[in-house]
């Protein structure tokens, strides 16, 4: 059994030490907002936050992130509520399928913990290791501004 | 070749009103319509009509999820018809339930007692009273998706659910040899599979098998595509002639040119998934097909049952952009769930199978030739093209389509993709000209074998015929030393359709600056769709092309949700975009470094421009596609004075231009 700390709370698992991390999220945890995509860590789909850091959870073993704080696309904005970048991602209808919004956020979040203000470009850069197939980028780029906006009112 | 598939009529087999709408205990409206959500949002617009209709509020409609046990058939969610033909029958049902309330002195639906036909002719509103319809309602099922609530075929979990993965050959129609026996492996003929009651277990049995597997020799596929397409004509169809040799006869120049459109795969972010579980002689599937009658009938097809004893439920899937992996990996399941003792079985594809075994969009040669006379006016013009068959959907056909079909041991002749008839098209769609010319010839050249699995993409042929008659507009338009939008308009009578060239271009408000270049194009998609014109600015400075700014101008008749319109050209014109500038399938191809697509650092700002309307609804998802492709490549001669007419527009083939 190996015990791993997600969205805050102590959860435990009878995976594998080398199962992958989305494995275990999705299917022990029932945390299904991250979603599968490729497996190898090149679209994004599936990313949470390991001690803050934006990591693909598709080719991250559970062994690595023992004893770390993970944090999925449930548990954001923490307390049960949306994180800013989510209600602004839904204010600004800023999807299409939605498949990898879950990643997107996730993405997005971490970048504003570390820049409050971050320019256009910024943002781009941040979010470029996540693929979005329905054309959305544009839509999500105004609500990660609109987000870092609000936040710092 | 064309078998009488007559999509642009409204298919339904919805005759009574409670196959449409329930009045629920609860002070709810349930919504049965056989059009499924794809990620466009059609299930709000679809609840706008209803709601606008039946006039009751909007939270109170819950549009159902479709299933082959209790929906209408109204065909496949595609063409951009949802609106155009799903809401179409909704809004006659709902408008006639209105009538009946009146008449009835109730002062409630849910006091009606729902019955009779729904009429012909229904006394609906006309856009004038729209007060729901029209107006920009937020996406009803975005907010638990950003939330990352289970919303995908992906996420659902069914009691003692097994997981299962395929095991397909390196090449396609290679038969296997052999494979060693493994726990949980099934085998049918050279299908085969492997399942486990932990998802990573099936990954890992997977990887272990693979590795051992022996695989006969596929046949080698073409070296260049389009020379061998032309080699392999099956069947040549005008599709459109009005020959005017005198007109003709004033042509004083003649020009030629061929235009090139690769393989192009869908690429969902969400590899294709499937559920099915065996109870005693039926079979249960939950799909994110676009067309859950088409598909229960090839999955009993295949398994040789009763059609009575299949049931096809739909679960939204990641956006498909057209027929991908969805139907194949459904009856995969279908197969793997016959041979387990009743668990269902939740089959994910992995990006590998996707990108392996997805049906792409067929690659396209488009050849064409103009005479313009003294007064720079096109007098004659021909068209001529060679294709697969566009759509290769399961239940159109007697034999089946899905790739396990041929794969078993007792296997089918698998039908070719086919191409239905005009005015909607599979690969000539869009091939005749919106334009007026006075001597006019378009020929097709079906090509019926095909060693690259295909089927509908977005806009099916419109993509690479758009891309050849617009792009050979600009090459006439230079040759008359007219202006690209003047040289249009000169040709194009249809008020609406001058109207978006017209729009895109003042928005444009464009200025020549160094190292980048200008480009329109425009088309009405399908000749009988919406109507949208793009103008596109090229940085054809750096290494590669770069997307600078789009500019989009549609007329989609009334709008039921303006922003979903405006979402969805937006989302085309990026997606369009990254065709245009990055993707060609090639054999082997299997990750996403093998096939880039568009990055956020690298999409376009894209502007919009809804012309306002109280024509018919027309479906928007489709329209971009053509003319934002050709309004690139027009801003790329622009900026380098290079014709480039293969795609992608890559460094490469700008080199070979």
């Amino acid at each position: 059994m190996l015990e791993l700390s997600v969205n805050g709370e102590k959860k435990k698992t009878a995976a594998h030490r080398d199962t992958p991390l989305l494995y275990v999220l999705r299917n022990d945890f029932g945390l299904a907002g991250s979603r599968f995509g490729c497996g190898s860590g090149q679209c994004g789909a599936c990313f949470v936050l390991v001690d803050g850091r934006p990591l693909a959870s598709c080719d991250l073993p559970i062994w690595s992130v023992e004893g770390k704080q993970i944090t999925t696309v449930e548990g954001l904005g923490g307390n049960g509520e949306l994180h800013p970048v989510q209600k602004a991602l839904i204010a600004e209808q800023a999807a299409q399928c939605g498949y990898c919004m879950s990643g997107i956020a996730v993405a997005a979040a971490a970048l504003l913990e570390h820049n409050k203000s971050p320019s256009e470009q910024e943002i781009r850069h941040a979010l470029d290791k996540h693929l979005c197939r329905c054309g959305s980028h544009n839509r999500v780029v105004r609500a990660v501004k609109k987000a870092s906006e609000q936040a710092r009112r | 070749m064309n078998k009488p598939v007559d999509s642009h009529l409204p298919l339904s087999d919805a005759r009574r009103l409670t196959q449409r709408v329930h009045f629920e205990r609860d002070g709810t409206v349930s919504v049965a319509t056989g059009k499924v959500d794809l990620g466009q949002g059609i299930s709000t617009a679809l609840a706008q009509i209803a709601a606008e209709e039946l006039g009751v509020e909007l939270a109170r409609v819950r549009i159902l999820p479709s299933s082959t046990a209790y929906s209408p058939d109204e065909g496949v969610t595609s063409g951009s018809l949802s609106i155009q033909d799903g809401g179409k029958g909704l809004r006659k049902a709902c408008a006639e339930l209105r009538a009946l309330l009146a008449k009835s002195g109730k002062a409630s639906y849910w006091e009606l007692e729902v019955a009779g036909e729904i009429p012909a002719e229904a006394p609906e509103k006309s856009p004038a009273e729209y007060g729901i319809v029209g107006t920009s309602v937020p996406r009803l099922e975005l907010p638990a998706k950003i939330a990352g609530k289970p919303s995908y075929v992906h996420d659902l979990v069914l009691p003692g659910m097994l997981h299962a993965r395929v095991l397909r050959p390196p090449r396609p129609f290679a038969k296997l040899l052999s494979m060693p026996d493994h726990p949980g492996l099934v085998r049918n003929g050279s299908f085969a599979a492997v399942i486990a009651e932990r998802e990573e277990d099936a990954i890992e049995a997977a990887k272990k098998l693979a590795a051992k597997a022996v695989w006969s020799d596929g046949p080698p596929r073409p070296q260049d595509i389009y020379d061998w397409m032309k080699a392999h004509v099956a069947e040549t169809k005008i599709q459109k002639e009005s020959v005017n040799a005198e007109a003709k006869a004033r042509g004083t120049k003649h020009f030629k040119a061929q235009y090139h459109k690769p393989f192009i795969c869908h690429a969902s972010i969400g590899p294709s998934c499937a559920i099915a579980r065996k109870r005693g002689d039926t079979l249960e599937v939950w799909s994110h097909t676009q067309g859950i009658f088409g598909l229960r009938q090839e999955i009993a097809m295949v398994l040789r049952m009763p059609e009575e004893r299949v049931v096809v439920h739909h679960a939204e899937g990641a956006g498909c952009y057209g027929h991908n992996g969805a139907d194949d990996v459904a009856l995969d399941a279908a197969l793997i769930a016959l041979h387990t003792k009743g668990q269902p079985v939740r089959l994910q594809w992995t990006r590998e199978d996707e990108f392996a075994w997805e049906p792409y969009g067929p690659a396209m040669a488009v050849a064409l030739e103009a005479h313009l006379d003294a007064t720079g006016h096109i007098v004659s013009w021909r068209h001529e093209l060679w294709s697969n068959g566009h759509t290769h959907r399961p239940g159109r056909s007697q034999k089946p389509v899905l790739l396990a079909a041929g794969e078993i041991a007792e296997p089918f002749e698998r039908a070719p993709a086919i191409d239905p008839p005009l005015p909607s098209g599979g690969g000539q769609r869009n091939a005749v000209p919106g334009y007026e010319f006075p001597d006019l010839l378009v020929t097709q050249h079906w090509v019926r074998e095909a060693p690259v699995h295909g089927s509908s993409l977005r806009s099916l042929g419109a993509f690479g015929n758009i891309f050849g008659i617009e792009s050979f507009m600009d090459e006439l338009a230079q040759a008359a030393k007219a202006d690209p939008l003047e040289f249009r308009l000169r040709h194009l009578k249809d008020p609406r359709g001058r109207a978006v060239l017209e729009e895109a271009v003042r928005h444009a408000n464009w200025k020549k600056t160094e190292g980048r270049g200008r480009g329109i194009a425009y088309a009405r998609y399908k000749n009988i769709g919406a109507y949208c014109a793009v103008v596109a600015e090229v940085d054809a400075t750096g290494a590669e092309p770069r997307v600078t700014r789009l500019v989009a101008a549609v007329d989609v008749g009334v709008a039921v949700n303006p922003d979903g319109v405006a979402n969805q050209i937006e989302g085309g014109c990026v997606q369009a975009t990254s065709w245009a500038l990055k993707e060609a399938w090639r054999p082997g191809a299997l990750t996403w470094e093998d096939y880039p697509i568009l990055r956020f650092s690298e999409a376009p700002p894209v502007e919009v421009h809804i012309v306002k309307s109280t024509q018919p609804s027309l479906g928007a998802g489709e329209c971009t596609m053509g003319p934002t492709v050709a309004a690139i490549a027009n801003a790329l001669h622009d900026a380098l004075g290079v014709r480039v007419r293969k795609l992608p527009l890559t460094a490469e083939n700008i080199a070979d231009a």
